[in-house]
């Protein structure tokens, strides 16, 4: 099965966010009040062949700590979606 | 004999001339290392030099890290072998997980280009081996992503064993204890954003940086 696999990589908390904190600093004088909280990360897409779903996110999972985030600064959250639209571990 | 320093290149590498002319000037001999390659071909030090590798993509060093070489330079290092990071290289090194800690987004989101004045820790390290404790140096940084962060527990082990090896006299991009450059434990492998290639001769600026190439030219 082909799993749709999307991941959010985050900088993990009490990591510095200057990129969020910009943004945050800059949205008042646009106009935009009470907006709090901005963090700034990125997102990886991908397909992944796997036998089921549990499979398909355990493969992910090892992805995203080895090589996707740097565990030192980054956390992630998957999300995997069979590619048919119908769960792995139902078929 | 001279020593032979190894200057690894990766597809993105831009500072690879700049060090070996660094090496050379100083009275070693270069040698430049394709990344691909699994062979560091029995030279007597590396240097990882600075640029983007791999175009800096998903973070700076995380692809490079999986080039063969940096198999070599990893049990080069394991060995006691001299490797030295230099700006996109500490980057590396720490991906590599042969420094700890990690290289984020300058505080002021700037990228910063300009001379900076470090100060020496430490001189048990192979970059400051020839210098004095608290000697200044004025030494050109070139980076985005030099912010150097790590956890806390880290950093009290890397200040009680001595491995914070150069700080900045005036922080320039938010690095925790104004952390310039770090050693290993076994103090043979070093990292800084700072570009000391860039600084081997008057006409240049400054020859300050002239000390730690030479000290990693004698660490041999």
């Amino acid at each position: 099965m082909i799993y749709d696999v999307l991941v959010e990589v985050r900088l993990r908390a009490g990591i510095a966010d200057p990129a969020g904190a910009t943004i945050e600093r800059a949205l008042p004088s646009l106009g935009y009040d009470g907006v709090a909280a901005v963090t700034v990360g990125k997102t990886v897409r991908f397909t992944i062949e796997a036998r089921d779903e549990v499979d398909a996110k355990i493969r992910s999972e090892e992805l995203c700590v080895s090589f996707l985030t740097n565990p030192v600064i980054e956390d992630a959250t998957l999300s995997v979606t069979p590619v048919d639209g119908v769960s792995g571990l139902d078929a | 004999m001279t020593t032979t320093v190894g200057v690894v290149v990766f597809p993105g590498t831009n500072c690879e001339m700049d060090a070996l002319v660094a090496v050379e000037h100083i009275g070693g001999t270069g040698r430049l290392l394709w990344h691909a390659d699994d062979d560091l071909a029995g030279v007597d030090a590396v240097i990882l030099p600075g640029g983007f590798a791999h175009g800096d993509y998903l973070r700076p060093g995380a692809i490079a890290r999986f080039s063969p070489m940096m198999a070599a330079v990893v049990s080069f290092a394991s060995d006691g072998g001299p490797v030295v990071g230099i700006c996109n290289g500490f980057q590396i090194l720490t991906e590599v997980g042969l420094l700890p800690g990690a290289l984020q987004k300058n505080q002021g989101l700037k990228f910063l280009c300009k001379p900076t004045l470090l100060r020496v820790e430490s001189t048990d390290s192979v970059i400051t081996a020839q210098t004095s404790v608290g000697v200044e140096l004025l030494v050109p940084i070139n980076h985005f992503e030099g912010n150097y962060t790590c956890d806390s527990e880290t950093l009290t082990r890397l200040r009680d064993e001595d491995r914070i090896v150069l700080r900045y006299v005036d922080n320039p991009n938010g690095s925790v204890d104004d952390i310039a450059g770090v050693c290993n434990e076994g103090r043979n492998v070093v990292g800084l954003m700072p570009h000391p290639e860039r600084a081997c001769d008057e006409l240049l600026g400054s020859a300050d940086g002239a000390i730690l190439v030479r000290s990693l030219l004698n660490a041999v």
